[in-house]
């Protein structure tokens, strides 16, 4: 959970990732951040995010985002 | 038949009476025959093309389904059995058998959409002028780019488990065929429909109402802008129109395509309502957005939607991106790492523009949309330094500098539309630099464009209409919803009077050339 | 709380049909001024009913026959329902609707329309979608108008699509809003009488200067279409034992070719009707092609007029058996108020035209 908050941070310093949970709704990460999230989580973590996870639901906060790292983990 | 045809009018007035007499249970089977008969309407002989359509889908969506209904039951009855590896072993083998499905149902629709696509345009048009395919050189079968990606997302998302394979062959068939939504999206997925579309509806007189006043409002902007104005932006095509009147006509293009496409959408999603179906919405004010990315979010956004989903993310995380991106990153840094992006951006506006057309213009349009995205993308900290500097970004003034600068340099885009010889296009685009023929605003060429001073009247009142309509839905949510909430003789009065301009404004009738929607021919 | 939602929408909605229908009689046009022909069709209305003989057919006949001479020379009581550029199908429907109002004796076809068929070579261009209106949109509605808006539709009109702008005529006309003049709103309710019994009054004198010529024609049959409508014409009449007439005007222009004589001559022997064609009795008839036109031969005015009808009213009289009715007292009372307007209209537009 560290690594993943401080990748995201480093893509937008400005934001408080621990605490927001609408960050595709509210418009704060774009396509183009999220295809950059899943090449840091490859390097990472070693799981490759497939296509069809790419739904808002698993990007709007930061835990979603994990809980769907551990899935796919554990898959 | 258009939907500015007094037979549309009175087709969709049918449908929406007969809806509501007949019994709940076959109101969905209502909508398919009049689907149906609306697009036999346009010519039996396109027929054919909606039911391959149709009918590969169907059985591709339904194998692909039936596999990984099998793979659940199989999973669950030996859960204790097996092993992680063997589980995910299983899974990736049905998977592998689903593509094959998949594909070859995608293979064969794209086919038939790219043969339908180069018949229209030379040199093929001339080849099969006089073939027995004459009727595919004069258009395109009605609909065809919308309900084909409609359907071929519908079979990615069931590849893909997020959507479940329909077993009603008659239910797929009306997603597939829903007639608000034939002609000009917007491009739904099944998900996005399917809970409102097969369910019965009890009358509701304010979904109702609020179907029919949007389509009230479509009508006009369709109806009192873009048709008035088609006739300038056809002049202004003419040679002698450079420099300003390169700019005139990216303007002037515009109001006619926002009209007629937002208005059309508008038609769509309002006949719809009126049915008690929701349809997902495709355009937000796009012209309140403040850079080009964010334009292509708010307009024509489903099909934004669907090229992100099944071509921009697929391409931009498959196996060989990430691998790029890392070995990228090492060499080249941060531009590196974002080298797949862009990758798949070219690759997603280049789909994009020949879903327009396949002439080059539509190529190039593409890119040029693709190139001012990735370069606002790669300017970002530039700008966000000298905002910071500044404190621009809490000013109002700054929002409103950013939506013209947006509003300006996507009417220069737009224009390639317009242009299928390239060349010209760019030559138009290099007049603005170098012809500063102000004149022509006051001396007379206005005039001469087909619009009379009346005509700028009204195109002008109807603008600062649409303007401040789109204000209030910015600042307080619905408009009719505000409406509604007025005394019913206010609500009455501005809705008839809305009604009368369209009826005496509108451009109709003999006299002036219906023109078709203009996202028809895509 | 219901009931008052119901009565509100009720009430709402016939406001709403009250300014459309207010809207469709503004914008309509009003034929008062100009393009004064568009008019005719309305104006049979007041005056169906009592009429022995009835007239159809284009500018041919209401430029050329007057009634009132009839009336006063032979007591002979009709009308003439002609329109600008009427079509034969035109002519058909509105003889069909004339026999809901009244059964004439005689019915007078001027056969010049023979000649425009809908798909021959003849000049079809002449069918234009203003002359479909001016003809059509004065009728009562019935289905003799509507299958005559069928027949007329043009290729323009886009078929079918149309019918709605003939039902509801606001479709056409709705951009006229910027056009109106003072006469859309002198004339929104009520209109003036501009014709004499169908027929339009014309004082100018404008001698015929040269010789009428037209090209000869490749081919000189009557298109298919029109002799349907003449074979319907013929079956309609027999039917309510009234006598079809035919005639051609002895207007110069446009030329009546000897071919299309003699296709008509050999109709009307062979269904035994009347057919007078006019040009061959000029000098009877004692026209002065100086005097007797007011536009170098295409139409007659009121002075040649006067002499044709005084010409026909005696084969009509005499020929066709058409009664005299001036001794009945009520007929005579109507047609001593319809002579007086007459006269008036003559001296007005006699003095009018000396003046100029």
């Amino acid at each position: 959970m560290e690594a993943l908050l401080n990748i995201l941070q480093e893509l937008h310093p400005e934001v408080d990732f621990a605490a927001a949970d609408h960050l595709i709704d509210d418009k704060i990460l774009d396509s183009f951040d999220i295809v950059t999230l899943v090449a840091e989580i490859d390097a990472e973590y070693d799981v490759a995010i497939p296509a069809e996870e790419l739904l808002p639901e698993n990007f709007n906060s930061a835990k979603a985002l994990y809980a769907l790292i551990e899935k796919l983990q554990d898959e | 038949m258009q939907f500015t045809s007094f037979g549309f009018l009175l087709f969709a007035a049918a449908v929406l009476l007969l809806y509501y007499l007949i019994p709940k249970r076959g109101q969905w089977i209502l909508l398919l025959a009049a689907s149906y008969f609306f697009y036999i309407w346009a010519g039996v002989e396109y027929l054919f093309f909606i039911l391959l359509t149709t009918v590969t889908t169907y059985a591709a969506a339904n194998l692909m389904g039936s596999r990984l209904a099998k793979q659940d039951a199989y999973l669950a009855a030996h859960k204790g059995e097996l092993s992680r590896e063997e589980r995910k072993g299983y899974k990736a083998q049905v998977k592998k058998g689903n593509r094959v499905w998949m594909v070859l149902c995608l293979a064969v629709n794209f086919a038939v959409l790219a043969v339908c696509k180069g018949l229209i345009i030379d040199p093929f048009r001339t080849m099969f002028q006089e073939s027995g395919l004459s009727f595919l050189t004069v258009g395109l079968p009605m609909g065809i780019s919308f309900y084909m990606f409609q359907s071929m997302g519908y079979v990615v998302d069931v590849y893909r488990g997020t959507a479940k394979a329909e077993k009603n062959f008659f239910r797929l068939a009306l997603f597939v065929s829903f007639f608000p939504q034939l002609i000009q999206g917007p491009i739904s997925k099944f998900g996005q429909v399917a809970p409102t579309l097969y369910q019965p509806h009890d009358f509701d007189g304010k979904q109702v109402s609020f179907g029919l006043q949007r389509m009230l409002w479509g009508y006009f902007k369709k109806m009192v802008i873009a048709d008035r104005i088609a006739v300038a932006v056809v002049a202004l095509k003419g040679d002698e129109f450079t420099g300003v009147g390169f700019a005139l006509l990216g303007l002037f293009y515009a109001a006619q395509i926002y009209g007629d496409f937002t208005g059309g959408i508008d038609i769509t999603i309002g006949l719809a309502q009126a049915l008690g179906i929701q349809l997902p919405e495709n355009f937000i004010r796009p012209f309140f957005s403040k850079n080009i990315a964010e334009y292509w979010r708010r307009w024509h956004r489903t099909l934004g939607e669907w090229m992100k989903d099944y071509i921009f993310y697929p391409i931009s995380v498959s196996a060989p991106m990430l691998k790029l991106s890392k070995s990228a990153k090492q060499k080249l840094g941060n531009f590196g790492r974002r080298l797949p992006v862009y990758i798949a951006s070219i690759a997603t506006w280049f789909v994009t523009g020949i879903w327009h057309g396949l002439t080059p213009n539509f190529v190039v349009w593409g890119m040029l949309n693709c190139f001012f995205i990735v370069l606002s993308e790669e300017l970002t900290p530039l700008y966000e330094k000298f905002h910071g500097r500044f404190h621009l970004k809490e000013k109002a003034w700054y929002g409103a500098f950013e939506m013209l600068r947006m509003f300006v340099l996507m009417n220069f885009i737009r224009a390639c539309d317009l242009f299928p010889n390239v060349g010209d296009y760019f030559g138009r685009v290099g007049s603005l630099f170098t012809t500063f023929n102000f004149s022509i605003l006051w001396d007379g060429t206005m005039m001469n464009l087909g619009l009379t001073a009346l005509d700028y009247g009204i195109l002008l009142a109807g603008v600062v209409l649409i303007f401040s309509v789109s204000l209030v839905q910015e600042k307080k949510g619905s408009v009719r919803e505000l409406l509604w909430s007025k005394p019913a003789a206010v609500r009455y009065i501005l809705l008839f009077a809305l009604f009368l301009v369209v009826l005496l404004m509108g451009s109709y009738g003999i006299g002036y050339n219906a023109s078709n929607f203009i996202y028809n021919q895509f | 709380m219901k009931k008052k939602r119901i009565v509100t929408l009720a009430v709402t909605l016939c406001l709403c049909l009250a300014v459309l229908w207010f809207l469709q009689l503004l914008l309509m046009p009003k034929y008062m001024d100009v393009s004064r022909d568009g008019a005719l069709t309305g104006e049979y209305y007041d005056n169906a009913g009592n009429n022995d003989v009835i007239f159809v057919g284009d500018c041919e006949v209401y430029e050329n026959f007057s009634p009132i001479t009839l009336w006063e020379e032979y007591g002979i009581t009709s009308y003439i329902r002609g329109g600008p550029q009427q079509l034969i199908w035109q002519s058909y429907y509105l003889m069909e609707e004339t026999f809901r109002y009244e059964t004439p004796k005689v019915m007078v076809f001027n056969v010049l329309s023979m000649k425009y068929d809908t798909n021959a070579a003849t000049g079809s261009s002449t069918q234009r979608e203003a002359y479909n209106r001016m003809n059509l949109d004065g009728m009562r509605w019935s289905s003799s108008k509507w299958n005559s808006i069928l027949a007329s539709m043009t290729e323009e009109e886009a078929q079918w699509q149309s019918m709605f702008t003939y039902l509801f005529p606001i479709l056409r006309y709705h951009d006229r809003w910027s056009q109106l003049t003072q006469d859309d709103f002198t004339y929104l309710f009520q209109k003036d009488q501009i014709s004499d019994n169908g027929y339009l009054m014309q004082v100018g004198v404008k001698p015929v200067t040269d010789e009428h010529v037209e090209r000869p024609l490749v081919d000189y049959s009557f298109g298919q279409t029109s002799w349907d409508y003449l074979d319907k014409m013929v079956a309609l009449c027999q039917q309510y034992g009234t006598e079809l007439v035919l005639i051609k005007a002895p207007t110069l222009s446009p030329v009546w070719w000897d071919e299309w004589d003699q296709q008509i001559e050999e109709y009307a022997q062979a269904h035994g009707l009347l057919y007078i064609n006019f040009l061959d009795y000029q000098e009877e008839i004692g026209i002065d092609w100086n005097t007797d036109t007011y536009d170098t031969g295409l139409h007659l005015n009121v002075y040649g007029a006067e002499k044709l009808s005084r010409y026909f009213g005696e084969i009509l009289a005499e020929q066709c058996g058409v009664p005299d009715r001036r001794g009945e007292s009520q007929i005579a009372a109507d047609w001593s108020e319809k002579v007086k307007t007459y006269q008036e209209r003559k001296q007005t537009l006699e003095s009018a035209n000396t003046q100029s």
